[in-house]
């Protein structure tokens, strides 16, 4: 079974988010920068599904990103990954999830799968694009927000749970998949020292886009980030207190009329 | 957390690619499967044999031991950065990987022959098991040339008699084997005669009891020892007759890296800790963070840990590329564990009075410092090496 697993390298949710001056990017001094969190249930259920047939099946992490994201994906190779193809290019900044769906088509097409994991978003643009338009563009199935796979003995179909509203939607498949992971799925593994070590001797096959034979950033003119802001300071909080309800609601009306002028 | 300014960028300067993502591998699992339970270990004075088996499963008790015995082949910068990880969460698990490591596996990895290292090193590496060292006695402590437990050779087997004190990793399930220092005899200059010798927990005459009451590292297991006409067969001698003060110094030099790692490490959790609560914690209107007096205390805590990363660091650099480097781990356990000190005193004191509280983890931190001043060599004893280096008490 070859498995394919996607892969971002995302600025870490705790991390203080400063933006550039020109609105091009964030500042990346003394940022720490992980795997997309949902990213590691897409790796951990490639492991574990690698485990479960056995075989010559394969795990493939493919990573578009600068030339700083080895770190995360030596860290896919060390929790047991085989092997990563890493798409670096000086062109690609900011590329919007057509483009990213585009390169990964062209690579995942190379490559050959059976199932591709990918996390369900990633935490940096929450755009939750990429899987969409990539399954459209592979013309294969595909299942959103998994918080359970499991793969059928012959390995021809896989059931996959979703977490909706209210209680789990179970949906039937066929392979080949493009299924995106949410928490929950799975408990992602620690690479382990040995895990470390062994990962050093692993392949990242690094591609530019002429490696890929683009001429030019695939669906560059569909959209672009024009501007990236920061969040308008927040306002200052007054909380109107009376004793009766109705004397707050009319305090408040009257600060609305008379201090904000916004009614 | 809010390690981004500290945790980030800055603190890898110079790693390799396998040490940042061994630092992240450690670090998000000390957060993730030490963190939660801390609290508690430390309280009910518990060594924890699942925290144990978990951190072995992440291979953190063969750290420098090559493959062909069941390591990982790291070198010394990347066991302290994972030592650093750990104590920046909590002291006792640090401890237990720290003399796992340095004291445990360090002499039979060293200075054991083929045979032993083929029967203790696997099972070490992959925390089957864990072994100890014993030097600390009851009348010998920095004075570890006074020891007196005694090993007599008889019909080719050791007898071994006296006692050993405050021995990490030596009485829980998983203590296995202990290289005991002892005194084999008189050297042609009279001196005494010390060697290293490996003796099995479960060797009739052997007892090892847990020593309990502790202020700090309570989570972490320590022993009392006591041989009495013990019996080990003549060939569990480690190296040749009469190396044993040699060994047990150069084990004390890399020992003193751990240590120090967890100087930092603990100086960095703590830092941290109060870092994130001055930035919540509201007294006078205001973030008790924005009074000068309490983010010079943040400020002077940043710099110390800063110039003891970049001393530490030097030291396992020097070790890993083998240059001498005893002065300079002399220097790193000494400054490291008295940064952490200066950085808990601090901590405590910006968390006002829920500091002293055993629910807030800084009241931990600052009980668990108090070990690294004292073990592995006092800072007394570390001035003394150091000074001695420097040729102070040359003729
Ligand atoms: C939790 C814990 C774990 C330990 N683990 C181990 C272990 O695994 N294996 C092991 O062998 N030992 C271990 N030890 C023992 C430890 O190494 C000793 O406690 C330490 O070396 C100090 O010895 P001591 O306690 O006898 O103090 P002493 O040597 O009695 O020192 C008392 C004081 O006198 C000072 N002093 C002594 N001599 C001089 C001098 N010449 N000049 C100036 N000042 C001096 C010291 O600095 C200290 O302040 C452990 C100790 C503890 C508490
Ligand atoms: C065991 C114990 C017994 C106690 N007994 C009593 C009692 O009987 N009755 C009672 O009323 N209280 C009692 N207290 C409370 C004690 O007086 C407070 O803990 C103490 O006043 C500090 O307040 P705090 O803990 O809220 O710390 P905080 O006021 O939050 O202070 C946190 C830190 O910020 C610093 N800080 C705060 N404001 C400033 C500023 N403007 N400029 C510079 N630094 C600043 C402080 O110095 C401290 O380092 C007791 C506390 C303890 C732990």
């Amino acid at each position: 079974m070859k498995i394919i697993v996607l892969l971002k390298r995302v600025p870490d949710s705790e991390t203080k988010i400063l933006i550039n001056q020109e609105g091009t990017g964030i500042r990346e001094d003394g940022v720490k920068f992980i795997i997309n969190t949902y990213d590691e249930y897409a790796i951990e259920e490639g492991l574990l599904m690698k485990e479960k047939a056995g075989g010559d099946s394969k795990v493939t992490v493919v990573c578009m990103g600068s030339d700083e994201a080895t770190e995360v994906i030596r860290t896919a190779l060390a929790m047991g990954a085989d092997d990563a193809v890493h798409i670096a290019d000086a062109t690609l900044s900011n590329p919007g999830p057509f483009t990213t769906a585009s390169i990964m088509a062209k690579v995942i097409g190379d490559e050959g799968f059976d199932i591709i994991f990918c996390g369900k978003q990633a935490i940096d643009d929450d755009m939750a694009q990429v899987h969409c338009i990539l399954a459209e563009m592979l013309d294969i199935p595909q299942v959103s927000v998994a918080t359970a796979f499991e793969l059928s003995d012959d390995a021809a179909k896989a059931t996959v749970s979703r977490r909706i509203e209210g209680g789990d939607e179970k949906v039937e498949t066929s392979l080949p998949v493009i299924v995106s992971c949410d928490k929950g799925l799975n408990d992602p593994r620690y690479a382990s020292l040995p895990g470390i070590m062994k990962a050093k001797k692993k392949e990242i096959k690094k591609k530019s886009l002429a490696d890929l034979g683009f001429s030019e950033v695939p669906g560059g003119g569909r959209s672009r980030v024009l501007k990236w802001l920061p969040l308008p300071k927040g306002g200052e909080c007054r909380i109107v207190e009376a004793e009766e309800t109705p004397d707050a609601v009319r305090e408040l009306v009257r600060l609305l009329r008379e201090e904000a002028k916004v009614i | 957390m809010d390690t981004c300014q500290y945790g980030g960028g800055e603190i890898d300067f110079g790693l390799s690619e396998e040490q940042k993502v061994l630092r992240h591998s450690i670090r998000d699992f000390a957060e993730k499967e030490i963190r939660p339970r801390a609290q508690e270990l430390d309280e009910k004075e518990e060594f924890s044999i699942e925290l144990t088996k978990k951190m072995a499963g992440l291979g953190l008790f063969g750290i420098f031991v090559p493959e062909e015995y069941g390591g990982s082949g790291m070198g010394y910068l990347s066991y302290i950065i994972a030592v650093e990880e750990l104590a920046r969460i909590d002291g006792s698990q640090a401890a237990t990987v720290a003399a796992g490591n340095s004291l445990g596996t360090g002499p039979i990895y060293y200075y054991g022959g083929e045979d032993q290292k083929k029967e203790w090193l696997p099972r070490l590496c992959s925390g089957e098991i864990l072994a100890s060292f014993g030097l600390t006695e009851p009348d010998a402590g920095s004075d570890a040339g006074a020891s007196k437990t005694t090993a007599e050779l008889k019909a080719g087997e050791w007898v071994i008699n006296g006692s050993k004190i405050f021995i990490t990793n030596s009485t829980s399930e998983m203590a296995a084997v202990c290289t005991v220092q002892c005194i084999t005899g008189k050297r042609p200059d009279g001196k005494k005669e010390i060697s290293c010798i490996l003796v099995p927990n479960g060797t009739p005459g052997f007892e090892a009891k847990k020593m309990t009451g502790k202020m700090m590292w309570r989570a972490s297991d320590t022993g009392e020892l006591y041989f009495d006409n013990c019996r080990v067969p003549e060939e569990n001698l480690i190296g040749s007759r009469g190396e044993g003060f040699h060994q047990m110094l150069e084990t004390l030099d890399n020992g003193r890296l751990a240590i120090a790692a967890m100087g930092l490490g603990g100086a960095q959790g703590a830092f941290e800790l109060a870092l994130r609560y001055s930035r919540e914690r509201e007294q006078f209107g205001a973030k008790i963070c924005t009074f000068q007096a309490n983010a010079f205390k943040l400020a002077d805590m940043a710099t110390s840990i800063e110039a003891a990363r970049n001393l530490l660091y030097k030291a396992c650099r020097l070790k890993d590329a083998g240059q001498p480097f005893s002065k300079e781990a002399a220097m790193s356990k000494l400054y490291c564990s008295e940064t952490m000190g200066r950085v808990v005193d601090e901590a405590v004191q910006i968390f006002g009075g829920y500091g002293l509280m055993r629910e807030y983890d800084i009241e931990r931190f600052y009980r668990d410092y108090k070990l690294l001043t004292i073990g592995e060599g006092t800072s007394e004893v570390q001035r003394i090496v150091i000074s001695r280096l420097l040729g102070c008490y040359d003729e």
